[in-house]
């Protein structure tokens, strides 16, 4: 018996009576005898609710949270602030154990909350059209590579090596299965090389180009200059980015972009691990009947009442099976009413808010760490957004042991990735960061080295 | 139900806020100068509400939705289980909820236990060997181990090996994800009761099958009576064999994928393993491999040696299909389902598949004078009733049905589907309901039946009738599609 299990002994005999069956190993007669499970599983030990919170409060502990120590690290996922309404509308239970909305006179909400979530989406793009949400950032961007070879009917998709790491694995991974040819543009100064890229397309053949803005060392791309320079080579501009910078940023849309992907965790998520969060993505009218995924519209019923639905359905899995423009099912739909109610909360006034905090702060940030002699911007002169490249004087795993040691969860070694960056360090400030935070991260790292 | 909801837009008035932040502390800089041309010119059209509206406008919609929280929900193929509360506590812990995932592996040892604890309990679960934690949902799963199934071949220099074998009862997800991956589909026909013809299958077999992909119990409810000759069939060919784990609810503690001959099989979390589903994700799409694919399990793997937890990554795991998403996997689902195994253990978890496949067989035996069952015998955790000859005899499909049953207040079975059953209704009660509700759901069946019979189609046309809306017009919506607001500025 299990708390979750309401049929008592009691339930079982009379139901097995009503089904004509003598015990509940007659109605597993089909498996066949060869393939039946002989012995138990070899499982822990059960554990009752309170055992279970002990244990769980053990492993949780044995993780360095963000409430025990500040965080400086962000390189793609950020420790923003999610105002308590967020998580107390996303328990409610009629959000979080329903599903698909299958049958969307009682789906309503969700639907609704879809729809308003493709509003938000357009309106931060520049976008005409959103689906209903992607895994995340990076697998939406492998979408999008394949969205534009399939559009384009060309085969090689270029991506700029500062575009996220984990993202440019994930875009690589798609394409050698989708059987697309993979490049990467060097970068220069931390942004797209603007000649190796005129190289790249002057070879012919290019689908797409992938850039990320803010890109991976948190550096603004001349986005308008890079599209203009695929579309005269025939290719789609597919740009990388992030919800909660677009509240600051120039829209995408405006600039040239045909494809606008990138991660949602930014809007109202909390950091997770790194999951769940959400991808989005965003195109314009040529391309809505080779979105990948779920898109919510806008009829009305049959009493002429304002109704939302799935619709454009015949791109999807169930209904074109192996002639669906993409796989996916389910998505990330919780995470993104986290956004809607995130987004609905900040408005245009508390994004940018955010933004100029983000802005200051780093601003701040920089300028101290740079008065410690110890300290240099990695791209002098380049205007960037929450993350910012520095070079250090020693190396970032023992910057990193020391701030630890301190209570500090420092920057992103960018050594591994970028060994061309000695002792690169990526530091991330969102308006979350105090200045007394700031002046211990500073009085640390420019200490005396012991 | 609620009946409607403003949207936000209309909600919205200029300058009311729903925000609080610290008064900035440093200097401020200026958006134009620090970020000259790059600052946005236009404020995005964001709704602007005080924390009240926003809490009323979402409170509204959630009461626009029927929920596993408010009652019975048998939408077959989907095990809409109860989700225990705990397992919300567990999730949103700080030491699982505000961690990031680049920080140092020492700072963020217990995660990594807990994954790699999950993984061991359901490579132990499922007869795999190992597990990789990484895909999102059910069908990035089958798409990973797809392309695991691709490196695998490519790595024997086996390069004709281009189709993937699925049958005709399958879900849409499986050749869809074939087609992601770069595999042509053939369709394998299935017999009476669904189960995959062994002779049309021994006749698709050559040297270009790279798989074949398997739901079992197949989608009629039905365990696979050849399981052994169809997995020993692919392998004699060269083939390995994929076991699509959306019916796993069905066999825990009674069989286990790896003991019929599955190379590689994923498990959807958020069904089996009781995390939510959230209207539509987020899932887990847990994928688990036989010793022979483990090489290209997609990075990073979590290793553990003299009692630290680690990620490993490409350098170790020089075959790996590399990365099918950024970081982990969807990690505050994994923390759900852990949460549920270690509640339930290994007697609980068989309970768990026998109260499911009993509660299938009670409620199929409960509608068999209403409907033709598409199985014969016993079911297993799910069941399709065929709708063709109601529909037939009265005018009133099962889409009918289905909304007849709205207004019984109940969430319809799945309908049309799977494709092999005339206007099929798919019911999956799952263990945890009572042999009470499953009685009321039956004989709110029986009336609708009834009804159908005395009154034909013409009441069924306006139902469902207790919603905020009916049926909604789904032609106009693809033929005049409008995917966002419309501001009224003439865009």
């Amino acid at each position: 018996m299990n708390r979750y299990i309401p049929a008592t002994a009691e339930d079982r005999r009379r139901m097995l009576d009503f089904i004509g069956a003598g015990s509940v190993d007659d109605l597993f007669s089909g498996i066949p005898e060869q393939v039946r499970q002989k012995r138990p599983s070899d499982l822990p030990k059960t554990l009752s609710e309170p055992e279970m919170l002990r244990d769980l409060r053990t492993l949780s502990g044995k993780n360095l949270n963000a409430d025990n120590a500040v965080c400086f690290l962000g390189a793609g996922v950020y420790d923003h602030f999610i105002p308590s309404v967020v998580d107390s509308m996303i328990s409610r239970g009629e959000f979080t154990t329903s599903y698909t909305p299958y049958q969307p006179e009682v789906a309503q909400g969700t639907l609704q909350a879809i729809f308003q979530y493709q509003t938000m989406v357009c309106e931060l793009t520049g976008m005409e059209i959103s689906n209903a949400s992607m895994y995340d950032g990076a697998s939406a961007a492998a979408e999008a590579a394949v969205l534009a070879a399939s559009a384009t009917k060309k085969r090689t998709i270029l991506c700029g090596r500062n575009v996220h790491p984990q993202t440019r694995e994930t875009v690589r991974t798609y394409c050698w299965s989708r059987k697309l040819e993979y490049a990467e543009l060097p970068a220069e100064n931390g942004r797209i090389d603007r000649a190796a890229l005129q190289k790249a397309l002057d070879g012919g053949d290019v689908a797409a180009l992938l850039v990320q803005s803010p890109n991976f060392f948190g550096n603004l791309e001349s986005l308008q200059e890079l599209a203009d320079a695929v579309h005269e080579a025939k290719g789609l501009f597919l740009v990388a980015t992030d919800l909660l910078a677009l509240g600051t940023l120039e829209a995408p849309g405006k600039l040239g972009a045909d494809i606008v992907v990138g991660d949602g965790q930014t809007a109202g998520n909390p950091m997770n691990f790194g999951g769940p969060a959400f991808g989005f993505i965003a195109v314009n009218k040529p391309l809505m009947r080779k979105m990948p995924g779920r898109i919510c519209g806008q009829t009305t019923d049959s009493k002429g009442r304002r109704t939302f639905v799935l619709t454009l359905q015949a791109r999807e899995q169930h209904i074109r099976r192996e002639k669906a423009t993409s796989n996916i099912c389910s998505n990330q739909n919780l995470c993104i009413v986290a956004a809607s109610v995130y987004l609905s909360l900040m408005g245009p006034q508390g994004l940018r808010e955010i933004g100029d905090q983000i802005l200051a702060k780093s601003a701040y940030a920089v300028q101290q760490l740079e008065k410690t002699g110890r300290f240099r911007r990695a791209f002098p002169g380049v205007p960037s957004f929450r993350d910012t490249a520095l070079l250090c004087d020693e190396t970032p795993a023992d910057l990193n042991k020391r701030l630890l040691g301190a209570g500090i969860i420092g920057g992103f070694d960018l050594g591994n990735d970028h060994p061309e960056l000695k002792n690169g360090w990526l530091l991330a400030v969102t308006e979350s960061r105090t200045k007394e935070e700031i002046d211990r991260l500073v009085a640390v790292a420019g200490g005396d080295v012991l | 139900m609620k009946r409607s909801m403003e949207t936000l837009f209309e909600t919205s008035r200029p300058g009311r806020i729903g925000y609080a932040l610290p008064e900035l502390d440093v200097p401020a800089v200026d958006c134009g100068e620090e970020l000259k041309g790059f600052c946005r010119a236009e404020a995005p059209r964001l709704p602007e509400l005080a924390e009240v509206d926003v809490v009323r406008h979402f409170t509204g919609l959630s009461k626009m939705n029927y929920s596993v929280d408010e009652g019975f929900y048998p939408l077959g193929s989907c095990t809409m289980k109860y989700n225990p509360k705990v397992n919300e506590v567990a999730a949103r812990m700080p030491g699982f909820s505000r961690i990031h995932p680049l920080q140092p592996a020492e700072t963020v040892q217990g995660a990594l236990q807990l994954m790699y604890d999950l993984s061991a309990m359901l490579a132990e679960i499922t007869g795999m060997d190992a597990v990789t934690l990484q895909p999102a949902a059910g069908a990035h799963g089958e798409q990973t181990g797809l392309m695991m199934i691709k490196a695998y071949h490519e790595s024997r220099g086996d390069s004709k090996r281009t189709k993937v074998i699925v049958p005709d009862s399958a879900h849409g997800t499986n050749p869809a994800s074939a087609t992601v991956t770069g595999f042509d589909t053939l369709e394998v026909a299935s017999d009476a009761e669904g189960m995959v013809d062994l002779d049309a299958l021994k006749a698709l077999m050559d040297d270009s099958v790279a798989a074949l992909m398997l739901t079992n119990p197949n989608t009629l409810g039905v365990f696979e009576r050849n399981i052994l000759a169809l997995t020993e069939t692919i392998h004699k060919a060269g083939g390995l064999v994929y076991y699509d784990g959306a019916n796993a609810n069905a066999i825990m503690g009674r069989a286990r994928p790896g003991d019929m001959g599955f190379d590689v099989l994923h498990l959807n979390l958020h069904k089996t393993f009781s995390t939510p589903h959230g209207g539509g994700g987020p899932g887990s799409g847990a994928v688990g491999v036989k010793d022979v694919l483990v090489p290209f399990l997609p990075v990073p793997v979590i290793g553990f040696e003299d009692g630290v937890y680690r990620l490993e990554h490409k350098d170790m795991h020089p075959q790996s299909v590399g990365r099918v998403r950024s970081f982990f996997g969807n990690f505050g689902v994994l923390v759900r389902a852990y949460t549920y195994i270690r509640t339930l253990g290994a007697e609980g978890l068989k309970e768990v598949s026998e109260t499911a496949v009993l509660n299938a067989n009670y409620l199929a035996k409960k509608l068999e004078s209403l409907y033709p069952l598409a199985h014969k015998g016993y079911c297993m955790h799910e069941f399709v009733l065929n709708g063709g000859v109601l529909k037939h005899e009265t005018g009133v499909s099962s889409l009918d049905v289905a909304k007849a049953l709205i207004d019984a207040g109940y969430h319809p079975p799945t309908v049309y589907f799977p494709l092999i059953v005339p206007e099929a209704l798919m019911v999956e009660p799952t263990e945890t309901e009572s042999q009470e509700t499953l009685d009321r759901f039956a004989a709110a069946m029986e009336e609708i039946v009834a009804k159908a019979k005395t009154e034909g189609a013409e009441p069924f046309h306006d139902m469902p009738l207790t919603t905020p809306v009916s049926r909604p017009d789904e032609t106009t919506a693809a033929r005049n599609p409008i995917l966002r607001w419309q501001f009224g500025d003439g865009e």
